[in-house]
């Protein structure tokens, strides 16, 4: 089975965020990226499948050149080459222009499937991979946390998680898009060997025109959504920061709890 | 004149649910701001009911899609009922509740007709050159002001508990059949079957009180602070979903989108930072407490009191705290 895995690199949330001077979007310099989250189990999720079929994953990642970063470990882990959409024309882009151009060069080989995150945890407009079916003409699956191989492996059964622990189960015909959920594996880790063997690996270098796009359809300039200002949210409204050493911090809690909000 | 609609997602008994209410009112004050009228859809099989039930509220106009084939979701159905209908009508705005199902389809749906897409959003306000809607973003520590550019349909879904559903104006809504032809909708999905996951051995919407645990816990093995805490506070233990998903508790503890929605008179959050899909379940507890080593962490946000620290120090001193004071 010949599978495409779409990962993101995204800003490491848990790392001290400032507004950038613009206002638009967070400073990035010296900020930590990662792969996003979701991105990651879709990635084991595809490899494991490659394996059972003796087949091969091919990862693909949009954005500018810190990216690479992000396809390394990808092919550190086992994917045999990466395909980096590195072009000016393609940053900013929504979840509609962002699809298009990965649908595009998902397009310019054969693939029986494509795995994306169920959404990453920048922008998190979580439907990206839908986007991508769309264009395609495949079916797709969003919040997938189960895949099965079936007989003759052209079709899978998938578990799409619903709201309130609840399940669906249902057949899906390949070529299809599925769009993983964290949490349906346990991504495995680069040995050292993985590591190494990366570092011949191609990465190949994608750009608008390769694809046959116009630098008006991708990217903020094909989009009909912008970001105009980010800022954190009025933090605690009402919410009262209790400070001091545990000990103190807890005794002032439980007489709160107790006088204030009267709830214990 | 401005045309917003919206698309109600009915229970299987044919039941608005109250996000598909809060939509709702979304859609009358939107439809309020931009001087415009507001147009609901509902589909599915037998719905005629519920469309009655959904014009009795202040709507120009309830669109009912009744067909056999939408008595279950399936994306290519609902999409085979629904872009005809939108590329027909042309409304400025389509808005959905922010659900498992319709961001299922709806970016695929926003592709098929060419709509712009705006996913959880939790409110608009408007300014020079038009609406400004809010999402989260960044793991919901920002939050984001995104504009539409350019002509046409653009598609929103708003975030549970974003709009009140109390708000909604009653009225007199006209019930008019959409023609549904899907016959040309080739099935992209055979639905097997349905699961419980959870089982429901814990009902946590009965509890009181409830000290949530989060992936700062650090293991299955680290869970004796939460124990010891909750026997002195009298509490039943939920958690976040990286706990369930690490085997550390069972899945029928878990709160949030996929776990169980509660509303205890004390929540008390421990190493949770607050992911969206979290604060879904739990925000309308009355008290909430967050402890989290992260200053920054969005639980803070919702929370009533907070303390950073290490809970595994913060919750053993709790624990003594609270056991002095109920003496």
């Amino acid at each position: 089975m010949r599978i495409a895995v779409c990962v993101k690199q995204v800003p490491n949330t848990e790392a001290r965020l400032r507004v950038s001077r613009d206002g638009k979007w967070v400073e990035e310099e010296d900020l930590p990226f990662v792969t996003n989250e979701s991105d990651l189990y879709a990635l084991e999720e595809g490899l494991s499948l490659a394996e059972k079929t003796g087949g091969e994953v091919v990862v693909f990642s949009l954005g500018p050149e810190r990216v690479k970063e992000a396809l390394r470990k990808a092919l550190a882990v086992g994917a045999a080459r990466a395909v980096h959409l590195n072009d000016p024309a393609f940053a900013g882009g929504d979840a509609l222009a962002t699809g298009r151009v990965l649908a595009a060069a998902v397009a310019r080989e054969q693939f029986d499937l494509v795995l994306t995150g169920s959404q990453s945890d920048d922008v998190r407009w979580g439907g990206t991979g839908s986007v991508i079916a769309g264009h395609l003409g495949w079916p797709h699956v969003w919040l997938v946390m189960g895949v099965e191989l079936e007989e003759g492996s052209r079709s899978l059964k998938v578990t799409r998680e619903m709201e309130s622990g609840v399940n669906e189960i249902s057949r899906i015909a390949l070529p299809a898009v599925l769009e993983i959920q964290a949490g349906i594996n346990h991504p495995r880790y680069a040995s050292l060997k993985g590591i190494m063997a990366a570092k011949k690996k191609e990465i190949a270098n994608v750009g608008a025109s390769d694809l046959g796009l116009d630098p008006g359809q991708v990217g903020a300039a094909g989009s009909r959504i912008e970001i105009v200002s980010v800022a954190f949210p009025d933090s605690g409204t009402g919410a009262q920061m209790i400070d001091g050493t545990p000990e103190a911090a807890a005794k002032t809690l439980v007489d709160r709890l107790q006088k204030e909000a009267r709830v214990l | 004149m401005a045309t917003v609609w919206v698309v109600l997602q009915l229970r299987e008994g044919g039941q608005i649910p109250r996000i598909s209410l809060e939509a709702l009112g979304a859609a009358q004050k939107l439809a309020q701001t931009l001087g415009g009228k507001a147009e609901a859809v509902v589909l599915g099989s037998g719905v005629g009911p519920a469309a009655e039930e959904v014009a009795k509220n202040d709507l120009a106009a309830v669109h009912v899609a009744d067909h056999e084939a939408l008595r279950s979701y399936t994306p290519g159905a609902y999409l085979g009922a629904l872009a005809p209908a939108i590329q027909a009508a042309k409304p400025d705005y389509v808005i959905f509740p922010h659900t498992y199902q319709s961001v299922d389809y709806v970016p695929r749906l926003a592709q098929a007709v060419n709509a712009g897409l705006i996913t959880d959003a939790t409110g608009f306000e408007s300014a020079d050159g038009g609406l400004l809607w809010k999402r989260p973003v960044l793991g919901g520590k920002l939050q984001a002001r995104v504009r539409v550019k350019g002509e046409g349909t653009v598609f929103v879904s708003v975030q549970a508990g974003a709009f009140p559903a109390d708000a909604v104006v009653k009225g007199n809504g006209g019930i008019k059949p959409l023609d549904v032809d899907l016959s040309g909708v080739k099935p992209d999905r055979e639905v097997l079957g349905y699961e419980e996951v959870g089982g429901d051995q814990v009902d946590l919407t009965k509890a009181d009180i409830i000290l949530a645990v989060g992936r700062g816990v650090g293991g299955a093995d680290k869970m004796g602070v939460i124990n010891n805490l909750a026997q002195a506070l009298g509490a039943e233990i939920g958690a976040s979903r990286p706990v369930i998903d690490n085997g550390w508790l069972p899945r029928d503890r878990q709160i949030g989108s996929s776990g169980q929605t509660v509303a205890p008179k004390l929540y008390i959050a421990a190493g949770i930072s607050g992911a969206i899909q979290h604060l879904v379940g739990m925000k309308a507890s009355t008290t909430i407490v967050a402890i989290n080593k992260d200053p920054g962490a969005p639980i803070f946000n919702v929370a009533h009191y907070g303390i950073v620290g290490d809970l595994h120090e913060v919750l053993p001193a709790l624990t003594e705290a609270v056991k002095a004071a109920k003496g």
